[in-house]
């Protein structure tokens, strides 16, 4: 066990875990937020994406003594205008069934659009496809970030 | 793993052709699908390659010894002919579709490398890691092609990054991306022999003239 | 931070005021809860009390919260409850809410199993008129309240958009009358609107889905989310085999790992207990277990293969049987042959299995995502040795199920009061099972077998015989008495007994083989596999007998009007006969009932150089009334990618009885880049709704198949058609 200083959605938590504890886990069961998802723990399905200094990553596949002083973003602090945008697209369409993918879902799309505010279909492949949704919610999670796009256009 | 010897990386380009064909549907089942790459357990040391005389043909058998380790999928796998790099020991395609881009870290808003793979590897989460990890450029593509292309690929200066022979020696006995192929984390063949062994065939082959093997 | 959801404040209640509604529109007794109703703005997740014994509550803030008797995992039972509720209420689709109705086989029985459960796509097609009566029933004492109030004749009073009125201006949304409402008597048998009024049921953009903003912005609560005071994590190592036991352990290094709190051995192997999932899969790992396999199945999947080949030689127990196909074979007609293997399949929802209980020792409170909350809660009062009064079992979101959930052997509902009863009570605890758990654990799809016979004479299919080889998933279930004949189980072979196509000579029989495999329904349940072979299998017979696939099923289809309707439907949403096709590629057909919904889709193919590539499915859906257009799109959607994925990757091979796949490595799932683009179309229809979670599912498969042969390609007999593809 050691202790560490996660900074998580612009706020310290002081955690005592194990070093090669994920960030997923320390993220649930230590600082409690519990929007960021448990899938697969083997970086397959992206149910537990976040934003380390606003770059993606899956937080299953990264210890948290690789983590440092790095800002965690989770879907619980998403403010970004492309948050926004992505999130009422995601609910003008309808896009979540079982809604347990979307979390991940909705952190991928923002960070594309933050990267690429036009994307195209393949750039939606490109960006998404590293987000499993058992449910096969793609066809609208496609229309969702089209619309979540032209509306950033404004 | 099967040990067997240098026959096999013949073997290997034959087999990567065999995926783009068998991969065919209705044509491939899981009892026919293509053999696991093989991979070799050790490397001949430099020593035993004295008895050729002929400093053509000894540099030719350096790099063949050389080349288990460029062959094996630790390698091979970073280093596609096309946008996508492949993975496991079956070198299959990287799951999730990954593409190289610009910089050999991932496509602009699309995956980066370092989405899922970070400084060292996680074996509590099955995923290699290194501060370098990123795919070798197109120019230095080795899938598909003869270990006599990949050889002639890596002594031109123009498609390995403008190293000389010596840079080359060096990159591939002390670059730690290289040395990954060696520590490759849980679940995965390492490499063949060690760095310092493979270090020393590159070496001892520049050393005899660098002569590729034919085709 | 949001993600929680705050408790209500006890004040809350009295400020709120109750409307009774609930079966037989008795009042019940009032008991205060905190739970998480959700809107479509997102805003209710805040605090809602509800009533455990109603369907309906009406709050002093307008706000009416539907408790919905099954289970939302993504179908969409939360929206469509409250869609027929809020119809006949006249309610405005803001003001409406949804919430699970905790366990109750009384009140909330699924009217066609008479327990409660959800499943075999049933939903609405249970609730269509019981949850239109509480609506009605609710409207009804509304408007009486308001006349008694007002001193106005009911009939004067009009309700719209949750608005109460009366033309002398008088008006009230429902939260100031419902108070008063309550005290009316309820109407035994309240008028329903007539379809023709409809202002949400069947309506285009009438409503949006209740759950859409929680489930996108991280706050909706699942079980892995739920972390009451004291909460222990536990896993449970279970044998590699199925019916493997614990000889022996031992859990020193394990007991070592700090956050460690406790090990114990329980029936399904042994529990590691633990400050949190991360402390609890290490330790798991250093358990030393040595595993008694004398009595597990040590049998792999290549063996069993093998053994249904063998059987399949051999005609099994009679199904149907109607004229005489070995005559007509004997005939010498075109004998057409062919076998398809289905494999294990597991469910693999989002969600891994996990359930939570508390155990006080007099009492206990369980919630979880229950597909089946009233065996659940029978399960876990045995388990502890209480009265099923003192223990409560609520329902709450899971992630995704494919039938998963739906345990008829309640194995998990007993293995986590197991676990608690192990560490004795007092201590909440989270039974968590990983992804490598759910797949490994069983309850699969059963591996199936079909051998296709079929005669061809004069351009016509005049026999047609079909030999099954499958597991039972109803055996030994306390459904067996209702679902087995002549020990016979209907789930083995639906579908393919009673084909849409006239075919003058036919026979199915069925080889039902035990294996010690856990097997179980797996979204559209025997039609997984009987739908391919039958439409496979029609298709090959049809092209040797030189017949287009949609004309010659519709041929053959003369008493089957809603086959029939899907099927010239989505020919003419593909331009079946016009389209004019990119080189290299092909289309092709298929049409499945199941659970009294008709589903038709074509599928549009090229052949990469990994495999098929499917570019755009048609699909053509007639499930009666139509209640909710998008989420039926929304499920056709969604099962036509389920499906994709599992045919071309999905297979859960055995190794000497060791499952092999334990993640989406090896258990490949479809992602984005592999969607095809899809178009539904609704055929209208006004016969009784029926469900749509499952019926997307079987027609794409056989379809992908039939349009690989339009390329000249064989026909995949054994899924999936691309297994070397995983690690």
């Amino acid at each position: 066990m050691a202790a560490f200083t996660l900074k998580i959605n612009g706020r310290e938590h002081q955690i005592d875990v194990d070093p090669g504890t994920p960030l997923l886990w320390a993220i649930r069961d230590n600082v409690g937020l519990t929007g960021t998802k448990y899938g697969c723990g083997v970086a397959q399905c992206g149910a537990c994406t976040v934003y380390v200094d606003g770059q993606t990553v899956r937080s299953c596949s990264l210890p948290v003594s690789a983590v440092g002083k790095s800002e965690v973003t989770t879907i619980e602090g998403l403010t970004s205008k492309e948050a926004v945008a992505v999130q009422k697209a995601w609910a003008a369409h309808d896009v979540p069934q079982c809604g347990y993918c979307q979390s991940g879902q909705v952190m991928s799309a923002a960070a594309l659009l933050g990267l690429n505010p036009k994307p195209t279909d393949q750039d939606i492949d490109l960006a998404m496809n590293g987000n499993i949704c058992r449910c096969a919610t793609y066809v609208r999670i496609r229309a969702a970030i089209h619309s979540a796009a032209k509306s950033l256009e404004g | 793993m099967r040990v067997v010897g240098t026959g096999t990386l013949a073997l290997l380009a034959g087999s990567l052709a065999a995926v783009a064909i068998a991969a065919y549907p209705g044509l491939r089942r899981a009892d026919a699908a293509p053999e696991a790459v093989r991979m070799a357990a050790g490397l001949k040391p430099v020593t035993d390659f004295a008895r050729i005389k002929n400093k053509d043909e000894r540099a030719v058998a350096l790099f063949e010894e050389a080349g288990k380790v460029l062959q094996s999928p630790r390698c091979m796998n970073c280093h596609p002919a096309g946008d996508r790099p492949t993975q496991t020991d079956k070198m299959l395609p990287h799951q999730p579709l990954v593409v190289r881009g610009e910089a050999g870290m991932g496509a602009p808003g699309g995956l980066a490398c370092t989405t899922c793979h970070h400084e060292a590897n996680f074996d509590a989460a099955r995923v290699p890691g290194n501060p370098k990890w990123q795919l070798a450029p197109i120019e230095m593509a080795w899938q598909g092609r003869s270990l006599g292309q990949i050889c002639a690929q890596i002594k031109d200066s123009k498609l390995n990054g403008g190293k000389t022979m010596a840079q080359l020696v060096h990159h591939m006995a002390e670059d730690e991306l290289v040395g990954w192929g060696w520590n490759p984390g849980a679940g995965r063949t390492p490499a063949p022999g060690t760095q310092k062994q493979f270090g020393e065939l590159i070496k001892a082959w520049a050393d005899a003239g660098a002569a590729c093997p034919k085709g | 931070m949001n993600a929680h959801v705050k408790p209500a404040a006890s004040t809350a209640l009295s400020r709120r005021s109750l409307l009774k509604a609930g079966a037989g529109l008795v009042l019940a007794t009032y008991v205060a809860r905190n739970g998480v109703a959700y809107a479509q703005d997102g805003a209710a997740a805040k605090s809602v009390n509800i009533a455990p014994n109603t369907f309906l509550v009406i709050g002093q803030d307008d706000t009416v919260t539907v408790l919905c008797k099954h289970i939302e995992f993504g179908q969409g039972p939360f929206t469509g409850m409250a869609t027929l509720v809020a119809e006949e209420l006249d309610a405005d689709w803001t003001q409406m809410r949804a919430d699970h109705a905790p366990s109750n086989p009384v009140l909330y029985k699924n009217l066609l199993f008479g327990v409660q459960g959800t499943g075999g796509s049933s939903a609405i097609a249970n609730s269509y008129e019981q949850m239109r009566k509480v609506g009605a029933a609710a409207r009804a004492m509304l408007v009486a309240a308001a006349a008694d109030e007002w001193k106005v004749p009911a009939e004067e009073i009009t309700v719209e958009k949750g608005i109460i009125k009366h033309a002398s201006g008088k008006q009230s949304g429902f939260g100031a009358l419902a108070a008063k409402a309550m005290q009316q008597p309820a109407p035994a048998n309240p008028q329903l609107k007539d379809p023709s009024a409809f202002k949400l049921i069947g309506k285009e953009g009438a409503v949006t889905r209740l759950d859409s903003v929680a489930k996108s912005n991280g706050t909706a609560e699942y079980t892995l989310d739920i972390k009451d005071p004291g909460t222990l994590t536990v896993l449970v190592a279970r044998s590699p085999r199925f019916g493997g036991k614990v000889a022996s352990f031992d859990a020193a290094a394990a007991k070592a790992v700090p956050g460690v709190v406790d090990i114990k051995k329980v029936p399904n192997g042994v529990a590691v207990y633990a400050d949190g999932f991360w402390p609890a899969k290490t330790a798991r790992e250093l358990l030393k277990i040595t595993w008694d396999d004398s009595k597990a199945e040590t049998r792999g999947t290549a063996q069993l293969l093998e053994e249904f080949r063998a059987r399949a030689k051999k005609q099994g127990a009679l199904v149907k049987q109607e004229g005489d196909v070995d005559a007509e074979i004997a005939k010498g007609g075109k004998l057409i042959e062919t076998e398809f293997v289905f494999p294990y399949l597991a469910h693999a929802p989002m969600e891994p299995i996990n359930a939570f209980i508390h155990w006080k020792g007099e009492t206990a409170s369980a919630r979880y995502g229950s597909q089946f909350p009233t065996p659940d809660h029978a399960a876990i009062a045995q388990v502890l040795g209480l009265d099923i009064a003192k223990v409560e079992l609520k329902t709450i979101l899971a992630g995704g199920s494919f039938g998963r959930r739906a345990q008829q052997s309640t194995h998990v509902a007993l293995e986590l009061a197991q676990v608690a009863k192990a560490i004795g009570p007092g201590r909440p605890v989270k039974l968590v099972w990983t992804r490598e758990d759910d797949m490994r654990g069983g309850y699969y799809r059963p591996f199936s077998l079909h051998r296709m016979r079929g005669v061809v004479r004069d351009g016509k299919i005049v026999a047609w015989s079909d030999t099954i080889v499958g597991q039972s998933i109803m055996k030994g279930s306390p459904f067996e008495a209702m679902t087995m004949k002549n020990g016979l189980d209907s789930t083995a072979y639906e579908g393919s007994n009673e084909i849409p196509y006239q075919v003058p000579n036919f026979r199915c029989d069925l080889h039902q083989v035990d294996v010690g495999v856990p097997v179980l329904w797996w979204r559209s349940v025997g039609h997984t596999h009987t739908g391919y072979a039958v439409e496979a299998f029609v298709d090959q017979l049809l092209e040797a007998a030189g017949q287009d696939p949609v004309e010659g099923r519709l041929a053959m289809m003369a008493d089957k009007p809603r086959h029939a309707g899907v099927l010239k439907a989505v020919a003419q949403l593909a331009d079946w006969k016009g389209a004019k096709l990119e080189a290299g590629r092909a289309r092709g057909v298929a049409v499945v009932e199941s659970f009294n919904t008709y589903v038709a889709q074509v599928v549009e193919l090229s052949m990469g150089q990994e495999g098929p590539v499917v570019h755009k499915v048609w699909c053509a859906v007639d499930c009666g009334v139509a209640v909710n257009p998008d989420i039926i799109r929304a499920q056709m959607e969604g099962g036509i990618g389920f499906a994709l994925g599992h045919i071309l990757y999905a297979q859960q091979p055995l190794e000497e009885g060791r499952p092999v796949a334990g993640n989406f490595d090896s258990y490949r799932s479809l992602r984005i880049n592999e969607m095809p683009q899809i178009e539904v179309a609704i055929v209208p229809s006004t016969e009784k709704p029926t469900g749509v979670g499952e019926p997307g599912v079987p027609p794409l498969g056989p379809a992908v198949a039939n349009a690989m042969a339009k390329l000249g390609l064989p026909r995949p007999t054994q899924l999936p058609i691309r297994p070397g593809d995983t690690a």
